[in-house]
């Protein structure tokens, strides 16, 4: 039987077995109050002419689709294109996410708004259309993510958001979401919470989806005008996964494009020092959703290790646990190192600096490309730019900027 | 019949009082000594907390004592296991162990049923996993006379706290404050409301949890309650203590007034 894949998740939140709403008792009612909120203005006209607008004015949409001639020589393989949302406001994909959540949030009431973040590009994203729309704005990071992402730390404080330290668990993005959800049960009549990733209960999965769908949506069309017909592949990196359900969700039905998630490999996958939950982890539930998590034998969530925060997250959004089980997406991984060359490639022959978590594409991307034939196509989403890691590459590298 | 059944009818009119305590903390060795002084004090049920490393629904208090009871060893199944030593001497007081899902999950239904089964458990309690995402487990833990505790809270509607009562087993656990565990500012009129509200949907007991932390605020919710669950102030007693001796006498002279001020009512 063939999965029609666009009529996930079902009405309670299911992507097969993964999904669903596993959260405490105080969040249920306010749950269902976004699930209806959201279920009435997904297909509303105004609220949909609102957002495409916001997106191409305040966001700069449609981000470019390019075709990276010198990587694709350099490859010798496949013709190589990229999907720019680095060239988005804020410099990544998160926030065509935060623009749509916000306005959500609006139209529900809502006065203050909370968020996680990891890498810190959700948490600008979010605190860039709260100081738009004039909201109060608390973003929860990981002591340890502070300190790699200063940059946005600075970038946050400066639209006016507060950034509260998590120094609980292992400091990190997994930590900040267990913090933002204590606080969203604190204050769950006033705070709307803006999930930057496609994890949590439903309907946030299939809400962040829903507004990072622009970039799959856009690709299809602008390789139909430039090429013709479908690419043969995507890649995009998965940590919880938004960027890369954003590209693949209009594509799920065309089962002649390959789907490649990548994972980060971190130290590599069998040293355990990894963030791939689907390919190095087991099913479990975490943070609202049933998914692949990376667990002990007692069902502790382990700490993960990863070059880049965005990709730091020992879980991964439900419906790419589903698309693994049913075989649609292949979900394969990078390591640091990989990542890295990767990064100075990218930004040596085409003058683009990607995000570390991007780099993890691109380096798949490149391998990809030199397995296939020079008349096919894929798309790799640069789903956001490098420029908050030149500190973090530099370290590593022993060089004093 | 149930143990927790049999607890509850035996109470005639009495207040139940249910401590929580995190297996394993502050050291893995106090914790049977513990539970059977809480009993000795006046405990008629006891919450065994499973160490999470994640407790999302919990306050600092903890989650720094299930941090502290992970690094030293402490899961689920050590969780059991202690539960099985308490039993060696205790068969009356009912047992349940309170934690988060994916530990039980981690391990299988199957499994953690009839470990906790054999080990003398009588109900469980996951902060993660209302009904709906509940039916499997729950039908496991019937098929073996185990009780799984549901919550009902503050913002929780009237349609489903029917549905909520219809799943529930043992006791309905009301949570008194939008919030994480053993945070301040109960307000008592409303708490006393709801539950009056909760027991229209059902003839089981109501015990009333989060935010409880003295004789004080135990009597001000237990007026139409059943029981009430103090937890975070004790852990957090508990953790002062250097010996098994001092935590065993924090831990009595802590439930003695809450128990006398109940039985008061």
């Amino acid at each position: 039987m063939t999965i029609k894949y666009s009529n996930y998740p079902d009405e309670k939140g299911h992507f097969g077995q993964f999904g669903g709403v596993f959260a405490s008792e105080t969040l249920m009612h306010c749950l269902d109050e976004l699930n209806t909120a959201y279920r009435k203005l997904k297909t509303d006209p105004d609220f949909l002419a609102q957002f495409n607008q916001d997106l191409a004015d305040y966001v700069g949409r449609p981000s470019p689709l390019y075709l990276a001639e010198r990587l694709t020589e350099e490859c010798d393989g496949a013709k190589i294109w990229l999907k720019r949302e680095d060239l988005n406001h804020t410099g990544a994909h998160k926030i065509n996410n935060t623009v749509g959540q916000i306005l959500l949030a609006k139209a529900m009431g809502k006065k203050r708004i909370i968020a996680e973040t990891g890498a810190g590009q959700h948490g600008v994203a979010t605190a860039t259309v709260c100081a738009r729309m004039g909201l109060e704005c608390v973003v929860y990071m990981g002591e340890v993510d502070i300190q790699r992402q200063a940059i946005n730390v600075y970038r946050m404080k400066l639209m006016g958001a507060e950034v509260r330290s998590v120094d609980s668990g292992s400091k990190t993005l997994k930590d900040a979401l267990n913090e933002a959800m204590r606080d969203w049960v604190t204050h769950v009549d006033d705070t709307f919470y803006i999930i930057g990733t496609v994890a949590g209960p439903d309907p946030y999965p299939q809400m962040v989806r829903d507004f990072n769908s622009v970039i799959g949506q856009e690709a299809k069309k602008q390789f139909a005008d430039k090429v013709g017909g479908l690419p043969d592949a995507l890649v995009a990196c998965v940590g919880g996964g938004s960027n890369a359900m954003g590209l693949f969700h209009p594509f799920l039905d065309d089962s002649s494009v390959q789907l490649y998630g990548v994972e980060a490999g971190g130290h590599g996958v069998e040293s355990g020092q990894h963030a791939a939950s689907i390919t190095g982890g087991k099913v479990g539930v975490l943070h609202g959703n049933r998914t692949y998590v990376m667990s002990d034998q007692q069902g502790q969530i382990i700490e993960t290790h990863s070059i880049s925060a965005g990709l730091d997250y020992p879980g991964v959004g439900p419906e790419h646990a589903f698309l693994n089980e049913s075989g649609r997406a292949n979900y394969v991984t990078i390591n640091d190192g990989e990542a890295l060359a990767a990064f100075h490639s990218l930004t040596r022959v085409e003058g683009i600096l990607p995000a570390l978590e991007t780099s993890h594409a691109v380096a798949y991307g490149m391998k990809l490309a030199k397995s296939l034939s020079p008349e096919q196509n894929i798309i790799i989403n640069l789903s956001g730019r490098g420029d908050k890691d030149v500190h973090t590459i530099a370290a590593i590298e022993g060089v004093s900027v | 019949m149930s143990l927790l059944k049999t607890t509850f009818e035996q109470l005639e009119g009495r207040k139940a009082l249910i401590p929580f305590v995190t297996a394993g903390y502050p050291d893995p060795k106090w914790t049977v000594d513990i539970m059977h002084e809480l009993v000795k004090n006046g405990a008629d049920v006891i919450e065994l907390g499973m160490p999470f490393s994640d407790p999302m629904a919990d306050g600092p208090v903890i989650q720094q004592a299930s941090e502290h009871a992970i690094t030293q060893g402490i899961g689920i199944e050590s969780t059991i296991a202690m539960v099985k030593t308490f039993r060696q001497t205790n068969q009356t007081t009912p047992v349940v162990l309170m934690g988060y899902l994916n530990p039980v999950e981690c391990m299988g239904y199957d499994q953690f049923v009839a470990q906790a089964k054999a080990a003398g458990v009588d109900a469980l309690l996951l902060v993660d996993s209302p009904p709906e995402e509940s039916k499997e487990l729950l039908e496991k833990l019937k098929a073996q006379d185990l009780e799984q505790i549901f919550l009902i809270a503050p913002t929780t509607t009237e349609a489903r706290a029917r549905m909520i009562c219809e799943h529930a087993a043992g006791f309905v656990y009301y949570v008194a404050l939008k919030g994480v565990t053993g945070s301040a500012d109960l307000d008592s009129m409303a708490v006393n409301k709801d539950v009056i509200n909760i027991k229209k949907y059902t003839d089981l007991p109501v015990a009333v949890g989060f935010g409880v932390k003295d004789a004080t605020s135990a009597v001000a919710v237990a007026e139409h309650a059943n029981a009430v669950v103090i937890g975070s102030a004790l852990v957090s007693l508990m953790g002062a203590c250097e010996s098994l001796e001092s935590a065993k006498q924090v831990t009595g002279e802590f439930i003695k007034p809450i128990r006398s001020a109940l039985d008061s009512l």
